[in-house]
């Protein structure tokens, strides 16, 4: 595997690491705690699992696509 | 309409907005039909005659003998249109019909399904969809095989494949069944026969060619049918201009009414419950996080099993296969999700609204507080009781109807909807067909993931190598037929109910497949002795519990049910996958070296 292949492997990992991390608060820590969200102000928990979460998760996926994309062209190892 | 040619792909968005706007003209006719005084007999055999029919000619029109249209669509469906495809792929009979009923009975703890179930794309974003397009496999057991090496770990994977999606195809041939005897007045078993040629209808000529374009047009139609009913009850009901902005202010009106009429303290007494058979009362509110140990597991559990399932059920990721670039398919997996998250973040305010034009005294559709008498002459209560979907029985005989007196199928708020608002006819109309397209779609993405990897993997690759294109896409289409009919036929027997089918899918699918498959990529050192472990092994675990718990008798340990055996099956999985990788040789430099290739999406793909 060449250095460049190397580097390139690294900076996915960590990405791909980074993207995992938030994902695992998202689906777990914060409804962990959901109870903790409600407030007599606001339905945080119905919030966080009906709306939250699942819009958060759709930003994350897209911010992922073009972190991704951008290390692949550094390297130059996009398409085209 | 145009053939499907070159000029098709360039097209797509005046095709389908066409389309959009055809289909929307179907309904205002059909309004119109109604408000002259056509019956709503025809309007439900209308609605499904003209959905249906436009799939299969789409079915038609797409035909192919070439075998990367038939098993990948040629790989030129661009990001946004494989996104559509997919979330119509994904969102099945249970997502549309049961999702919002179970939140309405289930309350909170039943929102791990909405969690699970879109952050799993996360997982399929980062970890598997990119990789394995950029290998250029046909079917998921194509890269367990080839990565791993072998008919051994090719025919494990075709197994659990065709165990998980068969289990699934089962819930949802039983969904165009449900839907289709509603809305065509026809006994259950002849729904369940003429739902079965619809979707092979759509998907025998074309395979994944004709299964992606009629998927996009289902998807159109699932979504307005889905999203019509709430925006106009939100409306007419006055609770405001957008249902999902609005449902905050009332699911704290429907927790005081929850505290105020005893949901969770007011249980039914066992003789109405006996009555009620399988129908079900409200016992749990709609926010009820609650801070014990155990409901926070359950929720992390059940969330986590549906997510590492969603990125293992290969009629999901076989849909990542049809982009034309690995960068297009970290996209579509990202408008998949948003297209998803436009009825996922519908239901929830569909069962606040519901819940309270039930609940609340002061509007009034409501019922719970009235007379027993009162309510049994409703319309709506009149017409669903005699289909079975919900009861009334007065336990404590005071002739008043309680929380715990109104029992319930959760599918009956999407299906109610419209008669219980008061809406015409023709929006029940719009609603059917597009329950039906939600399950029609997700069968056809489960029988041809089914029948392909038979075809491919089973039938090509394992037992007859030098078969030509023409024999085995013939092949190909009558495993479609007959693995079809066995699907009818297992549902026709109405089994299970539809969401426990779903769920034990989902499992089935992370318990064998999940880490042989994000291993293959992630972990060079992986190798066939440890993925047949894998495979074997956490299968074969889950398995056996899910026998134990639902059918042996057995105390489910640490609250882990039959929805979450996944939390077993996994595991296993991942231990001996790792412990007998170890154990044993690592690869051969030709498997490394392909490792390597797959996780850069420049270059020819790997397998050709």
């Amino acid at each position: 595997m060449s250095s460049k292949q190397d580097a390139h492997w690294a900076k996915t990992k960590s990405l791909t690491f980074t993207t995992l991390g938030i994902w695992a608060v998202l689906s777990f820590v914060i409804h962990w705690f959901g109870e903790g969200l409600n407030s007599s102000a606001f339905p945080g928990a119905y919030f966080m699992a009906g709306m939250g979460s699942q819009i958060a998760f759709a930003i994350l996926v897209f911010w992922f696509a073009t972190r991704q994309n951008q290390i692949d062209e550094e390297f130059g190892f996009g398409e085209d | 309409m145009l053939k499907l040619d070159g000029g098709f792909i360039q097209n797509l968005g005046r095709v389908y907005g066409l389309y959009t706007l055809g289909f929307l003209g179907f309904v205002i006719l059909m309004a119109i039909l109604e408000a002259a005084g056509v019956s709503n007999t025809v309007i439900g055999w209308l609605f499904v005659a003209f959905t249906v029919g436009i799939y299969a000619m789409i079915g038609i029109l797409s035909r192919t003998m070439e075998s990367s249209q038939y098993y990948v669509a040629g790989r030129e469906v661009p990001a946004v249109y494989n996104g559509m495809a997919t979330a119509a792929d994904w969102m099945s009979g249970a997502s549309f019909i049961a999702m919002a009923g179970g939140i309405y009975l289930s309350g909170y703890p039943y929102m791990a399904f909405l969690v699970g179930w879109t952050g799993g794309y996360v997982l399929v974003a980062s970890l598997i969809a990119p990789y394995l397009r950029k290998f250029g496999c046909y079917t998921v057991p194509d890269f367990i095989g080839t990565r791993y090496g072998g008919n051994l770990a090719r025919l494990c994977a075709v197994i659990i494949l065709v165990v998980a999606s068969f289990t699934y195809v089962t819930a949802q041939i039983n969904g165009t069944g449900t839907v289709a005897a509603r809305a065509l007045q026809i006994p259950f078993e002849l729904g369940v026969w003429i739902g079965l040629a619809g979707i092979l209808f759509c998907s025998m000529l074309g395979g994944m060619r004709a299964v992606t374009w009629t998927q996009v047009a289902q998807y159109i139609v699932l979504i307005i049918a889905y999203l019509i009913p709430v925006f106009w009850m939100s409306n007419k009901l006055g609770y405001g201009l957008i249902p999902h902005l609005a449902q905050f202010s009332a699911v704290e009106r429907v927790q005081e009414l929850e505290t105020m009429l005893g949901v969770g303290a007011l249980m039914p007494t066992a003789e109405a419950q006996a009555a009620a058979g399988k129908l079900a009362a409200l016992k749990v509110g709609i926010n009820d996080a609650s801070d014990t140990l155990m409901a926070k597991w359950k929720f992390f559990t059940l969330v986590l099993c549906m997510m590492a399932g969603t990125a293992s059920l290969p009629h999901v990721l076989m849909r990542y296969f049809t982009t034309s670039s690995v960068k297009a398919a970290r996209q579509s997996v990202g408008y998949s999700l948003l297209f998803i998250c436009l009825l996922y973040l519908t239901a929830p305010a569909l069962a606040t609204f519901t819940k309270l034009s039930l609940l609340d005294p002061t509007v009034a559709t409501s019922i719970i507080g009235k007379t027993i008498a009162e309510v049994s002459n409703l319309e709506w209560i009149q017409q669903w009781s005699n289909v079975g979907f919900l009861k009334v029985v007065d336990g404590n005989g005071d002739g008043i109807l309680q929380i715990n007196e109104f029992f319930m199928r959760g599918d009956i708020v999407v299906l109610a909807t419209p008669e219980m608002a008061g809406l015409p006819y023709v929006i029940s109309g719009l609603v059917a067909a597009g329950g039906l397209a939600a399950a029609m779609s997700t069968a056809d993405g489960l029988l041809l993931a089914i029948a392909n990897a038979l075809s491919h993997d089973l039938y090509y690759k394992i037992i007859d190598p030098k078969a030509d294109t023409k024999t085995r896409l013939i092949v190909a289409r009558i495993l479609l037929l007959v693995i079809g009919a066995a699907g009818a036929f297992v549902a026709s027997m109405k089994l299970t109910g539809i969401l426990g089918a779903v769920a034990w899918a989902f499992c089935f699918a992370n318990s064998g497949l999940f880490f042989p498959l994000v291993l293959g990529v992630w972990w060079k050192r992986a190798n066939r002795a440890g993925a047949i472990a894998g495979m074997v092994g956490g299968f074969g675990a889950g398995a056996w519990y899910l026998y134990m718990v639902q059918f042996a008798g057995m105390a489910p340990w640490l609250g882990i049910d039959g929805l979450r055996f996944g939390m077993i099956g996994m595991p296993v999985s991942l231990v001996l996958m790792v412990v007998f990788s170890l154990m044993t040789e690592e690869p051969d430099a030709e498997t490394q070296k392909m490792v390597e290739e797959i996780r850069i999406p420049s270059g020819k793909t790997v397998v050709s």
